[in-house]
């Protein structure tokens, strides 16, 4: 079983192991390898330090403390065994039952667990003590019990999971019985949840044993247990704190010991994954101003060049992008999905998502020239010359707060205002993006607005600060039909009454034909043509180019198979449209 | 607003029933019945007859709690059969210790927990480091023998603090303070993790999303962005931790408050469990489940003050 030597080729989950088989065996043989009685005293020899004759040292009535910690080993195996074979036997059937079967089974096990979760249990536990006496089999049970409620719930939801399963459904319309189901099918997929939560409970179960004993409500004295000895040395811990330590390392290296055994069959049992790695700082730069630079440009950049990974991993997703933006422009940057474009417009705001970086590049941005890599001085053109929209216009907005707040969030960083002077600027905002009753509107939360509304809100936000350039992610995709035709009217009569430069990144060739001047086609992170949009339309210059306008559904004949990029590039044989080594 | 808090106060009412009756119904499986027990090996057939009629215990089992619930809904959780003072009485004395140390550790999990727990989602590194570590030592040791080498170091080693006792808060503040940082200390450094653990998760699940993008590209202050509109998102999951740990706490302070030798609720139940004081028992049961009911409307009524959805609809 592979599970099995997964779990062995981890070091820690042997030595915890091992631990463990030795406390089952110290246990069993506590009275042929213990040095003493634990229970016999001299008092010629109390509170002893370590030494040859007592490894352990001696307690306050001179009793060996290893012999004590030996045969307090029994109590501690016994009870845990208890509680965690009625915890996982009741879980176990409680789960898989109301997993499987659902209806009103399973709305009743529910209701047991959340009722066990919000007891106090250490109350119920008191309880039990009080009324059956100093004994520890009635509190284990009564642990286990309460212990099932987080194991069936644990084991519910896995069932759950694989009651959907294909292979399950199948052996249901086979006619096969439930109970040969159960056992045969989804049994083996909880088994290694269950055992991880078992050891889980166990670290649990030790905890509280101890405690029982430590509250002096287990095995009367003198017996030896182990929460009993952490009782003990608190009676000497003026003159003695020895006594503290062998106590709670043996508990603490046994609890450790079931985490440890947890954790390592959870890992074992997943596959591994990777997480994506820190953002890699690299040094900036001092920027230089480009040499090739056309003049009167509003924004420039020069050789981006974004990667993902570290070292040998390295991995290049946009290969030197240069782009020039005229003041009062619309160029719109088209590429298919993973072309780079999301890419590009989020490194001239320093905002790449974690995991991806720019490895070099340059922005020119009037008489700033800034270098790319150096995400602390881009922070400051956000939200001053250069705004932004997003795709997806709900989620740019915080749930939390309502609509006014965060305009008047932007607004306030430009200036002091009198309140009275904050609303009215909000609300001004929101009439520029022809938002009816904007009043009303500012003090509704996101939620409680619709998509293209949301988006409006999100422009509105953008102008707050008068940027220069507006950049905007696919501002579109995310809404309907109707709405979409009316943002970018709305985007164009802003564009031009504020003279105000605008990047729009899409896959859409009809809001570039609707809205932009001129165009930029980029695929694997390169810039493959760059032209006035008519010309763009009418003489493409790149197969590339000519096959993704080849595969714009809108043109496609009605009945037919939607024509894709691929095919319209097999139908351009012969020309090398990789565009570049990527 | 008000009509959430009644409905979540009428959903508790079945805990107070099903809490008490269990406590009961153990009662009555007990082997032997509690005038016996009192009584003890001396008592004549009479003397035991007598005092189960005057206990009510000749009557059935439902008739018994019926009559206990009548009983204490007129604020009366009757006699404890050991020290024959009135379970009320004894239960609210103690009530005020319990609760300065829930207190507290609301105090420190709320603050320094979510602190160290920004500090490791935005700096990761030894921040991260030092919380898993402090999270496994409060994970394997008991928390008993935390608070047992707490009073070694604090209090017999350096004799900053008070190693038991408690002072109450009428007759010296300083030393009322003085007398709970210890056994706080020992109940929150289990907790606080928790909760730095959870912040840490869901700020860093929170900071990847779409608004904090927004937010930062509208060039919005960072501190701005991971207090104000970070913190506010990540912190449903927060409290339903802290709501968790405090539910926790409770069985925490009933250790802590031995350890300590504190009169509170915690060490009442312990005695209760020894001398199987089964009413005094049974009241402060009542009183940890009331808590534990609070905790969680708490924790509900936060919900729908963190969350507009909620709030709005």
């Amino acid at each position: 079983m592979s599970y099995v030597s997964r779990l062995f080729k981890r070091p820690l989950a042997v030595l915890a192991l091992a631990w463990l088989v030795c406390l089952v065996l110290g246990a069993v043989l506590a009275v042929h390898i213990a040095p003493y009685d634990p229970l016999d005293q001299d008092l010629l020899a109390i509170k002893q330090w370590p030494s040859s004759e007592h490894w352990l040292g001696t307690d306050a009535l001179g009793r060996d403390v290893l012999s004590r910690v030996l045969f307090g080993l029994a109590p501690t195996v016994a009870g845990v065994l208890e509680a965690v074979l009625i915890a996982s036997c009741m879980g176990l059937s409680l789960g898989l039952t109301a997993g499987y079967f659902g209806g009103a089974w399973d709305r009743w096990v529910q209701q047991y667990v959340s009722l066990v979760q919000s007891l106090p249990n250490i109350l119920i536990m008191l309880a039990v003590l009080a009324v059956f006496g100093q004994t520890m089999l009635p509190a284990m049970v009564t642990l286990g019990v309460l212990g099932s409620a987080g194991i069936s719930r644990v084991i519910r939801s896995v069932t759950l999971a694989v009651r959907e399963d294909l292979y399950i459904a199948a052996a249901r319309i086979c006619g096969m019985s439930d109970a040969y189901i159960i056992t045969r099918h989804v049994v083996p997929r909880v088994v290694g949840p269950v055992i991880v939560q078992m050891s889980m409970f166990a670290a649990v179960s030790v905890i509280v044993q101890t405690g029982i004993s430590f509250l002096g409500l287990g095995e009367p004295p003198p017996a030896p247990t182990w929460g009993g000895m952490i009782f003990e040395a608190s009676a000497s811990l003026n003159d003695f704190p020895w006594l503290l330590v062998p106590s709670g390392c043996v508990v603490a290296l046994t609890i450790l010991s079931f985490g440890l055994l947890g954790d390592s069959l959870r890992d074992a049992s997943t596959e591994q994954w990777s997480r994506p790695s820190q953002r890699r700082r690299i040094q900036a730069r001092r920027a230089v101003r480009p040499t090739d630079l056309p003049t009167g440009q509003v924004l420039s950049l020069r050789d981006v060049v974004i990667t993902t990974g570290e070292g040998e991993h390295t991995r290049t997703l946009v290969h030197k992008v240069n782009l020039d933006l005229a003041p009062g422009e619309t160029l719109g940057i088209v590429g298919e999905s993973g072309s780079g474009k999301t890419l590009t417009s989020l490194s001239l705001m320093g905002l790449l998502p974690a995991g991806t970086q720019v490895a070099s590049g340059t922005l020119v941005m009037g008489d700033q020239v800034i270098d790319l890599t150096n995400e602390a001085s881009l922070s400051r053109l956000r939200g001053n010359t250069i705004g932004m929209i997003f795709q997806e216009p709900m989620a740019a907005l915080d749930p939390c707060f309502t609509v006014g707040y965060q305009l008047a969030e932007v607004v306030r960083l430009r200036g002091s205002w009198s309140e009275a002077a904050l609303q009215a600027k909000v609300i001004e905002l929101l009439e520029q993006v022809k938002i009816p009753n904007a009043k009303e509107v500012a003090a509704r939360y996101p939620h409680q607005i619709s998509g293209g509304m949301a988006q409006r809100v999100g422009i509105a936000r953008a102008l707050a600060s008068e940027p220069q350039v507006l950049l905007a992610d696919e501002p579109t995709t995310a809404l309907d039909v109707t709405v979409q035709a009316e943002i970018l009217e709305l985007l164009r009569s802003l564009s031009q009454s504020r003279h105000m430069a605008v990047i729009l990144v899409t896959h859409d060739w009809g809001v570039v034909a609707d809205l932009c001047d001129r165009a930029m086609v980029l695929r694997h992170g390169h810039v493959l043509e760059s032209a006035q949009v008519l010309d763009l339309f009418q003489r493409p210059q790149h197969p590339y180019t000519q096959a993704l306008l080849a595969a714009n559904p809108h043109s496609a004949t009605p009945g037919q198979v939607l024509p894709t990029v691929d095919d319209a590039l097999m139908n351009l044989q012969g020309v090398n449209v990789q565009g570049g080594s990527a | 607003m008000f009509q959430i808090v009644l409905r979540r106060l009428v959903m508790s009412v079945p805990l107070v029933f099903v809490v008490t009756f269990l406590t009961f119904l153990l009662n009555s499986l007990a082997p032997g019945d509690l005038a016996q027990t009192i009584l003890g090996a001396d008592g004549t057939r009479e003397q035991y007859e007598a005092l189960r009629v005057e206990m009510g215990l000749d009557r059935p089992l439902v008739m018994q709690y019926i009559g206990w619930l009548g009983h204490t809904l007129q604020g009366d959780l009757g006699l404890s059969y050991f020290t024959k003072e009135s379970v009320s009485s004894l239960v609210n004395a103690r009530l005020g210790v319990s609760l300065s140390i829930m207190a507290g550790v609301l105090l420190i999990c709320a603050s320094v927990g979510v602190l160290l727990g920004v500090a490791s989602a935005l700096r990761g590194g030894w921040v991260g480091r030092a919380i898993d570590t402090l999270s496994l030592l409060g994970l394997i040791f008991p928390s008993f023998w935390l608070a047992l080498v707490l009073i070694s170091v604090f209090a017999v080693w350096l004799q900053w603090l008070p190693a038991t006792g408690y002072v109450m808060f009428s007759d010296s503040p300083a030393e009322w303070f003085a007398s709970l940082v210890l056994p706080v200390v020992s109940v929150a450094l289990y907790s606080i993790t928790s909760i730095a653990k959870q912040t840490r998760d869901s700020m860093n699940e929170v900071m990847g999303r779409d608004y904090i993008r927004a937010l930062r590209a509208c060039g919005l202050p960072e501190s701005s962005v991971v207090w104000k509109h970070g913190l506010r998102n990540a912190a449903l999951p927060v409290v339903t931790v802290l709501g968790l740990v405090m539910v926790a706490a409770i069985s925490g302070t009933v250790f802590v408050e031995r350890v300590f030798v504190l009169p509170g609720l915690g060490s009442l139940a312990v005695s209760a469990a020894l001398n199987k004081d089964i009413l005094l028992l049974q009241g402060v049961t009542l009183y940890f489940t009331l808590m534990t009911i609070a905790i969680n409307l708490m924790v509900d009524l936060s919900y729908s003050w963190l969350n507009p959805k909620v709030r709005v609809s």
